[in-house]
């Protein structure tokens, strides 16, 4: 009855979280002229982030699929 | 590289290998075959003594360019590096596509840059209340919706909230909603099988000894015990073996005696109350399936592939059933996919059930309203109620609050607290009569004084 191996990174609704570089993380800040603390939250307990392995302070790119763009990327800092 | 119009691709390889043309399709995009670049002309292929007639054709079918045509592969490039989203570029490449023999480098250039503009035009301008206009979209056709909740027509019908309800449900975040429910996507195997997908019905759907007719329960207050029988054919049909039944009743601390194909318990104590909760604790044991579950149906998608749907929700537990396919399993517990799936998926969820309930509902109302109801909900990192006073809690300002409810109980209260209002939001600014802060009131033209120019 029970299977073992569930990701939910494959479902369907799940769209791809990806850690982000500092690099890409300073373009991004600056670009848009905020501080990482102003970004959306992701918490660490959230289950993407653990199969992830990001660590609090981290900053994930979600890449979204959207009805009116197509695909969109946001971005989500990992907190407690 | 070279796209071909649309067309057969056998015929395309045939007609390659007959005009002994060395090319190889790549790959196939929106009905069209991309072959190799090909130095290929007209006049080669008079030279090869094709047909005239069928020139045209082949010219057609490899995408060749004639004189002063603009290539495809060249749109596509241009459209690729123009500053606009994706499915605006791939509608506006299939459109130039259709068009193609009107096109040159210098026309497409200029619909580039028109579509660039018109899309910059239809942007929202910086410091609009975006807000607002999301809640007035939705809140005005939210007064045509139905107030009675429906359910979905058909056999076994599943009773799930709809229209109004449903909406106040899901920007509520209920931690459960009124009627929770799933909708259990199969694996191949059981997709197509309605025998496989009624048996997996009957393995998540939670079975307890006293309903269904599994088994037949009688308390005698005689001689302080419990009797209870089992159904051995709905034993059969739900694949329920006796042991397993047996096996969680020694696990339960009492005195157990078969006598004559029938059980009969003891409570340890004896007493009327013991009896009692004894009677209770065997008529709720779960035989089978997954706890929540209260039932679960097969229905036939108009693909012509099974799939479950389910009274109440656990979708943890369903994931990891065998058969269940989790890529596409979804439940109508916002927080229950927060938990499971995450907020993103939460997100998701909460854009797709509103667009879904509007729908049904016969109201179009533009995605972004909802995106943005969804994104303010899930910003935090889990999932924000809308409530009465807008998103989770009390506002900050002393006047906006006042300005809504119980006015002299909120000013009191604020002044015993000695509150600041900064007037940053629009109700307070209304008050005291000055511009608001949104749209052009939130710009100011500062005029530098004649000693700092000439500085």
């Amino acid at each position: 009855m029970k299977k073992g191996n569930v990701s939910i990174l494959e479902h369907e609704s799940v769209p791809i979280h990806e850690i982000i570089t500092n690099e890409d993380l300073n373009a991004l800040l600056n670009k848009y002229k905020i501080r990482k603390e102003q970004l959306p939250k992701i918490k660490s307990t959230d289950p993407v982030i653990k199969e992830i392995n990001a660590e609090l302070g981290d900053v994930v790119e979600v890449r979204r699929s959207s009805r009116t763009a197509g695909t969109a990327l946001s971005y989500r800092l990992v907190i407690k | 590289m070279v796209i071909s119009a649309a067309a057969d691709k056998e015929k395309i390889e045939k007609d390659l290998v007959s005009l002994d043309i060395n090319a190889e399709i790549v790959e196939q995009m929106c009905g069209d075959f991309v072959l190799a670049d090909l130095d290929v002309g007209r006049d080669d292929l008079l030279d090869m003594r094709v047909e005239k007639t069928r020139i045209d054709d082949i010219l057609k079918m490899l995408g060749r360019v004639e004189e002063g045509e603009i290539k495809l592969c060249d749109i596509e490039s241009k459209v690729n590096e123009s500053q606009i989203p994706v499915k605006i570029k791939n509608e506006l490449k299939q459109k130039l596509r259709s068009v193609r023999a009107q096109l040159n480098a210098d026309n497409v250039a200029a619909v580039l840059k028109r579509v660039e503009g018109e899309y910059e035009e239809a942007k929202v301008e910086p410091r609009e209340a975006v807000g607002i206009v999301a809640a007035q979209s939705i809140g005005e056709p939210g007064t045509q919706m139905t107030l009675r909740t429906f359910h979905y027509a058909g056999v076994g019908a599943i009773y799930i909230t709809l229209g109004l309800p449903r909406i106040i449900e899901l920007v509520d975040a209920r931690k459960k909603p009124s009627t929770p429910a799933m909708q259990v996507k199969l694996e191949e195997e059981y997709a197509f099988d309605r025998n496989m997908a009624e048996a997996l019905a009957m393995e998540i759907e939670e079975t307890h000894i006293r309903d269904k007719h599994v088994g037949k329960i009688e308390t005698s207050t005689e001689d302080m015990c419990v009797w209870f029988s089992l159904n051995t054919r709905e034993l059969k049909k739900r694949h329920i073996e006796k042991e397993e039944i047996e096996e969680k009743l020694k696990g339960m601390d009492v005195d157990l005696e078969v006598v004559a194909n029938k059980y009969k318990l003891h409570p340890k104590i004896k007493s009327y109350h013991e009896l009692l909760k004894l009677e209770g604790k065997v008529a709720n044991m779960l035989v089978k399936g997954i706890e929540g579950v209260k039932r679960a149906v097969v229905r036939k998608t108009p693909e012509g592939e099974y799939m479950l749907y389910t009274e109440g929700s656990a979708l943890k537990k369903v994931l990891k059933v065998e058969g269940v396919d989790y890529r596409r399993t979804t439940t109508n517990n916002i927080n229950e996919i927060a938990d499971v799936l995450g907020i993103e998926a939460a997100r998701h969820a909460i854009i797709e059930e509103m667009l879904n309930t509007l729908d049904e509902q016969g109201l179009g109302v533009d995605a972004r309203h909802v995106t943005l109801i969804a994104d303010a909900m899930t910003m935090a990192g889990d999932v924000k109620p809308i409530g009465r006073h807008g998103l989770a809690g009390k506002k900050a300002s002393v006047l906006s609050r006042a300005a809504f409810e119980v006015t002299m109980d909120t000013l009191l209260d604020a002044a015993i607290h000695g509150e600041t209002d900064r007037l940053k939001g629009v109700t307070e600014n209304v008050i005291v009569g000055q511009p608001i802060k949104l749209g052009t009131g939130s710009v100011e033209l500062v005029a530098k004084s004649q000693g700092e120019m000439t500085k």
